[in-house]
């Protein structure tokens, strides 16, 4: 279900799970507009959050205030974050901050969507 | 890329955004919520606050990030806290919990929020606020390195808000000088005006002329384009233009016939008397004394006191002429009634480029045409003029052609260089 949202976010759902697109350049601006949609999509039941980088070149450190506010959110609604498709030099800079403690690192949205499903099933068995 | 120089250009960048958005004249909520973020970004560290020392004794959350509703957001502080704040941080920049003061006074509450370092912004020797910071992303303790980065950027942070409060009281002190600057120049225009209504209680057959050519000259002022600032000046010359009918005598102000060639003579000493009534006054407007000098001279040069032609003319003392003229003709004297407005636009189109500015004319005539039809919803000459003077079928059509006919070229007028009387106040 692709769905535009207020500020020109591109996301959509795979059953619970929202798949939102970062920009190229996440900054306050692109950030605090990933971040409402974000909770949008929480608010309105998803369990899980996909945030596909594909189209982004670099994240600086409001973006990364902003990401680690979006994962504070999730814990606290008991929803899982995949960040999808990162760039190599962004995936240096979350590890090196931490972020990677708190998500999980797909190689791309079908990856992460696989993962999340494969999460969600184990969690039935369990 | 090594993680050390990664680490390097990713805390540059920090800084460089954070100097950017400090120096930045953007809104002071969002600079503190952007500052904020910029710190929090630069190690990761999952939640902080920046609040700031509102008045002496309390300290309020400006910018709020990761922390629950329930946190508190608001604080008081005591005097000797301010100074065990001051006391820490020029030690070493941060405090840590101790057993007395604010910190422990707050303790309970900002640790189970999750807060770990507590950093007063002193700024001049004062505490500006403080900046509340959550653990690492990593889980990791902060280094030092982390603490020279973090009390760096809360240096910074602190004049931020310093500078941002100065600016704002620099601009409220601003506004509170032009609202007095501005009540200044009511009581100005009030003086004047009662000024100008002594002038004309002089004369018992103009009352309320001056007041009058006032009005028309803003008006014709502002049709022609003028700034509201000019516009406010010709006004007051407008109000003010007779004043040298003070020196006059009141029996030759007030003869009620024409007179004679020697009373003529002291009564066109009035625009004379008047620049120098006025020339020692500083007036918040420019040229108001020689607008009252040459409001009778005329663009042929017949005018007087000094027979000046067109371009030597100044432009706010044609528009008083004509104001002045405008109301000569329209009011009545104690020798005649007052003309027609038919034979008034007459007038105007005979003397156009003669004893008045065909543009000055033309803008007049604009400006009366827009009441006439209804362009515009105050119609502050018809009110002055009085009910019924500009209702007739024709007036329309009488104000369409003169400003088509002063709208095409005319034959310039060919100065006569000879003083006379002007049909006029």
């Amino acid at each position: 279900m692709d769905k535009p949202s207020p500020g020109l976010v591109r996301s959509h759902c795979v059953g619970t799970t929202a798949v939102v697109y970062a920009s190229d350049y996440l900054n306050k601006l692109t950030g605090e507009k990933i971040e409402r949609e974000c909770r949008r999509q929480l608010a309105c039941g998803c369990r899980a959050l996909v945030i596909d980088f594909s189209d982004t070149q670099l994240v600086n450190s409001i973006g990364i205030s902003i990401l680690l506010g979006i994962i504070d959110v999730a814990e606290k609604n008991g929803a899982r974050v995949v960040f999808s498709e990162v760039n190599n030099q962004t995936v240096e800079l979350f590890e090196m901050l931490g972020l990677t403690r708190h998500v999980a690192l797909a190689k791309d949205e079908r990856e992460a969507l696989l993962n999340l499903s494969n999460y969600e099933a184990t969690q039935i068995v369990h | 890329m090594e993680p050390s120089t990664q680490k390097l250009i990713h805390t540059f960048g920090a800084l460089a955004d954070l100097g950017q958005e400090i120096a930045g004249t953007g809104e002071f909520v969002e600079m503190v919520r952007t500052s904020l973020h910029l710190l929090l970004g630069t190690l990761a560290l999952r939640r902080g606050a920046v609040a700031e020392c509102v008045d002496a004794g309390s300290l309020r959350c400006v910018a709020v990030w990761g922390l629950g509703e329930d946190v508190l957001r608001e604080w008081t502080i005591t005097d000797a806290e301010r100074q065990e704040l001051i006391d820490a941080a020029a030690a070493e920049g941060l405090v840590r919990y101790s057993e007395k003061g604010f910190i422990s006074r707050n303790l309970s509450g900002l640790s189970s929020a999750g807060i770990e370092l507590v950093l007063p912004m002193i700024v001049r020797g004062e505490v500006t606020g403080l900046v509340l910071l959550g653990g690492k992303a990593s889980g990791e303790e902060f280094s030092n390195a982390d603490f020279e980065t973090i009390k760096a950027m809360v240096r910074h942070i602190g004049v931020g808000i310093h500078t941002h409060r100065l600016l704002e009281e620099v601009a409220q002190r601003a506004e509170e000088n032009r609202r007095l600057y501005e009540e200044l120049r009511a009581i100005y225009r009030d003086t004047v005006r009662a000024f100008a209504a002594a002038i004309d209680i002089k004369d018992k057959y103009t009352q309320g002329h001056s007041e009058r050519v006032g009005r028309y000259s803003e008006i014709i002022a502002r049709e022609m384009g003028w700034s509201e600032e000019e516009v406010e000046g010709i006004q007051i010359a407008g109000y003010l233009h007779d004043i040298g009918k003070l020196i006059v005598d009141r029996d030759i102000i007030n003869a009620p016939y024409h007179i004679d060639a020697k009373r003529s003579n002291d009564l066109n000493r009035h625009p004379v008397a008047g620049y120098e009534i006025l020339s020692p006054i500083n007036h918040p407007y420019a040229d108001i004394p020689l607008m009252a000098k040459y409001h009778h001279e005329r663009l042929d040069g017949r005018g007087y006191p000094d027979g000046l032609t067109d371009e030597q003319i100044p432009m706010g003392a044609k528009i008083v002429s004509l104001a002045d003229s405008f109301d000569a003709m329209t009011t009545d004297r104690p020798y005649r009634r007052r003309r027609s407005f038919e034979d008034v636009v007459r007038d105007l189109r005979e003397n156009s480029g003669k004893q008045f500015d065909g543009k000055v004319v033309a803008a007049f005539a604009r400006a009366i045409l827009k009441e006439v039809s209804g362009e515009v919803k105050k119609r502050p000459i018809t009110k002055l003029l009085g009910k019924g003077y500009l209702e007739g079928e024709n007036v329309a059509t009488l104000l369409t052609d003169l400003i088509a006919e002063l709208s095409s070229p005319r034959e310039a007028v060919t100065p006569i260089k000879r003083l006379t009387l002007a049909g006029s106040e």
